[in-house]
Formats: C-alpha cells, sequence, structure tokens
C-alpha cells in the first residue's frame, strides 16, 4: 500500500496550512516528517488519508483517493495513531488493543482466532504481554504510548502513520518505538512518522520530509539533513556530528 | 463478568418487583389472594405502577450509559443535560392545549430536539464540567417554557396537576402507561444497542474512533435517536425524574468494568431495580402526601452527583 501527495495544499480558514507538497511512501520503507511546531505535518498526514479537505492537488492511498473511502476502507489499509491518544475509558490494555480489530468485525470481548493472534502478536511487539490485563489508568507515560501503538499496530494495515509516538517517552522507550516501526517496514508495511527527535528519525527512517511553513524543504535520505537545511527548518545554526557511529544533532 | 453482574441485576429487578406487590400503605399477607379487593390492590394498582417505575428506570439507565459513551462524560444524563426538561415540556404542551393524546408524540419530539443540541454543542466540549453547563442551562430554559406554557394555557383548571406531574411520579399509573413506556424502551434500546461498538471506539476518542472505522455520524444518531425514544416515553409516563442515569452507570462501572458497550444492557437493568426499590420506599415512607418519585430519586441521585463530580475534578479531570 502506498500512500502519495501530489501538489497537495490545504487551506484552514484563510490561512494555507500545507502548500504543494508531493510525496511518496512505498511499502517496506520508513518516511520521517521532520519541521518546527506548525509547519504542517499533522496536517500533511491528515490529507494524505482523507480526513483533511483538500484546496489543491490529490491523494492517493494505494489508488484510492483517500477522501471517498468509508472510515473502515480507510481503517482497513491505514492505521492512524494520532497525537497524544487517548483512552477515554480506563479500559484493560488487551481491550484497548483489540479496538485496533474494529475495523475486521471484531468487538473486543468475542475476538475469532485471527483477531486474537493479531492483538497478541501487536501487545508482544510492544512488550506488553505482561501488562496486558491492566488498567490504561494504571501504567505509566511511556506504556500508555505503548499500549496505544499496539492499538495501531493490531489493526494490521499496509500503511501506518503515526503522528509524534515518541513524544513525552524517555529516550530507551523513544529507542524501542524506533525498533518497533522498522521491524514493521521489515515485514513490508509502508510507516509515515513525524517526530521532533532527529536522531530518532535518522535511527529508524529510509528518507526524510523536512517542512517548514507548509512546503517541503528538503526531502531524500540522510545526506539531505545538512546544517543549513536544519538551519533553514529550525530557525537555529546546527551540527550533525557521529559518536561511536550513532548520528547526533546539535543546535546552537 | 458483564453477563454475571447483567443476571444479578434482572434478578434484583424481578425481587424488587415482587416485593413492590407485596409492600404498601396497605398491608397484604398474600398478593396473590383471589379475593376482589387483593386482586384490584395488586393487579390493577400496584403491578401497574412498579412496572412502570421498572421501564422508566431502565429507560433513563439505559440513556445515561449511551450518552456519557457518546459524549465520553460520566456526568452525561438525560435529566441533566435536559432532555427530560424539553420531554416534560412537550408533554405540557399537549397537556395545556387540550390534545392529550399527542403529549408523549411531543414529549419524545422535545427530547430529540434537546438530544440534537446537547450532543452537537456537547461533542467538543472538553471537560465534564462545560457539558453539565450546557445542560443547565437547557434545563432552565426547558423550566421557563413550562412555565410560560402553563401561563398562557387556555385551560387553566389542570395547572396544579401538571406542575405535580412534572415533578415526576409513577403513582395511579396504568397498563396503558406500561405500554406506552415499554414501546418506547424497546425502540430505544433497539437503536442504542447498535451503536454499542461506536461507543466502545469512541473511548479513543473522536480522531482515533474515525481512525480505526467507526462510522461516527451512525453512532451519534442512533445514540440521539434512541435517547429521545427512551426519554420521550419515560417523561410521558412518569414525569421528569433525574440522576438515574447517573447513578445506574456509576454503580455498574464498579461492578463490570468501564466498556461503553458492555455498561448498556446492565445500566438499563440497573435502573429499573433502582426505581422500582425507590418507589417502595416512597409508598412506605408515613407522609400525608406521598413523596414524588422523582423528588426522592433527586435526593437520593443529587448528592451522587456531586460526588461524582468532585472526584472527578479532584482527579483533574474537568478542564
Amino acid at each position: 500500500m502506498s500512500l502519495s501527495l501530489q501538489n497537495a495544499s490545504v487551506d484552514l480558514g484563510a490561512r494555507r496550512v500545507l502548500d504543494g507538497v508531493s510525496i511518496t511512501i512505498t511499502p517496506g520503507e520508513v518516511v520521517a516528517l521532520l519541521g518546527p511546531n506548525g509547519a504542517g505535518k499533522t496536517t500533511l498526514m491528515r490529507a494524505g488519508l482523507g480526513l483533511t479537505p483538500l484546496a489543491e492537488g490529490a491523494a492517493r492511498l494505494g489508488g484510492d483517493d483517500p477522501s471517498r473511502l468509508s472510515p473502515r476502507q480507510r481503517a482497513l489499509k491505514a492505521a492512524y495513531l494520532p497525537q497524544r491518544p487517548q483512552a477515554i475509558w480506563p479500559l484493560a490494555v488487551e481491550a484497548l488493543v483489540a479496538l485496533g480489530r474494529y475495523a475486521h468485525g471484531a468487538a473486543p470481548e468475542r475476538l475469532s482466532p485471527p483477531d486474537q493472534a493479531a492483538v497478541d502478536a501487536a501487545l508482544a511487539a510492544c512488550a506488553l504481554a505482561p501488562l496486558r490485563k491492566r488498567r490504561m489508568d494504571e501504567l505509566s507515560g511511556g506504556e500508555k504510548a505503548r499500549a496505544h501503538l499496539a492499538r495501531a499496530l493490531a489493526q494490521a494495515a499496509p500503511l501506518l502513520v503515526l503522528d509524534e509516538p515518541t513524544a513525552g517517552l524517555d529516550p530507551a522507550q523513544a529507542l524501542g518505538v524506533a525498533d518497533i516501526v522498522r521491524a514493521q517496514a521489515g515485514a513490508g508495511r509502508a510507516v509515515l512518522l513525524s517526530t521532533h527527535d532527529i536522531a530518532l528519525a535518522l535511527r529508524a527512517a529510509d528518507r526524510f520530509v523536512v517542512l517548514r511553513a507548509g512546503r517541503v524543504l528538503a526531502e531524500g535520505g540522510a545526506d539531505v539533513l545538512t546544517p543549513d537545511v536544519l538551519e533553514a527548518a529550525y530557525g537555529r545554526k546546527a551540527r550533525l556530528e557521529r559518536l561511536d557511529g550513532a548520528p547526533v544533532v546539535l543546535f546552537e | 463478568m458483564s453477563a454475571r453482574v447483567s443476571i444479578g441485576l434482572a434478578a434484583a429487578g424481578v425481587v424488587a418487583l415482587f416485593a413492590a406487590l407485596w409492600l404498601g400503605p396497605t398491608p397484604l399477607a398474600n398478593p396473590f389472594a383471589g379475593d376482589e379487593a387483593t386482586r384490584t390492590i395488586v393487579w390493577e394498582i400496584r403491578f401497574p405502577r412498579a412496572l412502570v417505575a421498572w421501564i422508566v428506570g431502565a429507560a433513563l439507565g439505559l440513556t445515561g450509559a449511551a450518552l456519557q459513551g457518546l459524549l465520553r462524560n460520566p456526568l452525561a444524563d438525560a435529566g441533566v443535560l435536559g432532555l427530560s426538561g424539553f420531554a416534560a415540556l412537550g408533554a405540557v404542551l399537549a397537556f395545556a392545549f387540550g390534545v392529550a393524546t399527542l403529549a408523549p408524540l411531543g414529549a419524545i419530539l422535545f427530547a430529540f430536539a434537546a438530544a440534537l443540541v446537547v450532543t452537537m454543542l456537547g461533542w467538543r466540549t472538553r471537560g465534564p464540567a462545560s457539558l453539565v453547563l450546557i445542560g443547565v442551562g437547557l434545563s432552565s430554559f426547558a423550566g421557563g417554557l413550562i412555565a410560560l406554557a402553563l401561563n398562557l394555557a387556555p385551560n387553566p383548571g389542570a395547572l396544579s396537576d401538571l406542575v405535580n406531574w412534572t415533578l415526576g411520579s409513577v403513582e395511579g399509573r396504568s397498563m396503558e402507561h406500561v405500554l406506552l413506556a415499554g414501546g418506547l424502551l424497546l425502540a430505544g434500546a433497539a437503536l442504542i444497542f447498535a451503536a454499542g461498538r461506536g461507543l466502545q471506539a469512541l473511548t479513543l476518542g473522536e480522531e482515533a474512533a474515525a481512525a480505526i472505522g467507526a462510522n461516527l455520524t451512525r453512532t451519534r444518531t442512533l445514540v440521539v435517536l434512541g435517547a429521545a425514544a427512551c426519554t420521550g416515553g419515560a417523561t410521558a409516563a412518569a414525569g421528569v425524574i433525574g440522576f438515574v442515569g447517573i447513578a445506574a452507570p456509576h454503580l455498574v462501572r464498579a461492578l463490570a468494568g468501564h466498556d461503553p458497550a458492555r455498561l448498556l444492557l446492565p445500566s438499563a437493568l440497573a435502573g429499573g431495580a433502582l426505581l422500582v426499590s425507590a418507589d417502595i420506599v416512597v409508598r412506605l415512607l408515613p407522609t400525608d402526601a406521598e413523596l414524588k418519585l422523582g423528588v426522592a430519586a433527586a435526593l437520593i441521585g443529587g448528592p451522587v452527583f456531586a460526588l461524582i463530580a468532585a472526584r472527578l475534578a479532584s482527579r483533574g479531570g474537568d478542564q
């Protein structure tokens, strides 16, 4: 399942928040969306999923116009993890993860064997198997974030769209999420993720799209993340160093 | 777990219904005795009254659970959000203007209008408090309109009866009321149960619920129509009875967990059992004039409501 935007623009009120953006994400690759707050990362994701109408341009989700898909059809093609996911009622972790099977017709209390297998695999991938019976309000912030990620994985959609999945996580938990994302791409899924953690993006992603003020500033492999691009994006001088082989970004 | 809770609450309802045949201002040794007086008291007075109480309680408990799931707010309830007030207004308009046969229809239509307004305004409210404030506004508005309708009514003789009726009571109800409220409860329940999975999805919030494939327009429509049918029927039969819709789901969450779909049936059963029990207490109280059931429900439910609200606020849920 590939996702593409061609020359896509989005207006919120009178303001153009996405301006002529073209990107493509293909199966097996992780694309990281970078850029400052308000650059249009979330809008780009929502436009790609057909959740925000385009003022101009076109979106394609596996060959279809995503804005014409029913919620169920869309959910079978793409799993979307919004920023700051919620669990309004304190369900058990496994019941929350089972909600990922909604589009497959499953009620959390009556899972078919394939549904149960998908839930179990998602719990295992996010290291949540020992916590499956716990209530959501008894988890730490990192555990909650992993539970919501597991919900998205349980959906077993060929495209994963993750909006800041590592926000608020400690470095070890964030690296854990990066590893989960890599494993998903290894299994043939396409992944689009947004993050403010550039070092983490360098570890998880194959390609990078840097947005600023609704436009694509740079796109390509790790070599596009030059000091000039980072300064243009974030408005601060930046250096990219390697420490024992691991990328480190230093802002002045 | 939720099945066992439902069986227990259904049994509690049956026990309360039987107790309602026995207990009352006139003590009966055997409610199943064959003499004329006993038969009249039990089958023409106590049985329909208790059954109406159960149906009204079930309708309000179910509506409360459904509205709480839809609006993601444990303080949502037909009474608090103004659905009951508007249903009463619809019925009062019919009574006051001499078309009493249209009272149930008026109650349903006005409850529907209130449900529509409150879900539209309440859909994006952040905390429980702002939603309750919307409900307070709607309820006061309905109260004002009821007073206005009574003032303008061409038939002022029936006024005191009507005011009494809006306080909520199942005194003197017949099998006709059972059929009316029961039929509407069945219709409303069918709509609300069809929305169960959508309510479950809404646990994730609006955006993620749509992302997992839930059709939220359908869920909202089903709950609004179901809540209007249940509240309209309950109010047409018994006047305004508040807080059952908060107390019943709150009680059930402690027993059966928080899954909004699996709360629906037990909340209906708990609401029924609660209201029949409250009505027995009302009948046994040694007061000169019988205490209104709606007043009793408010005396019990008001503090429960305040307690839940205070607990939510202390948890920071009131933002």
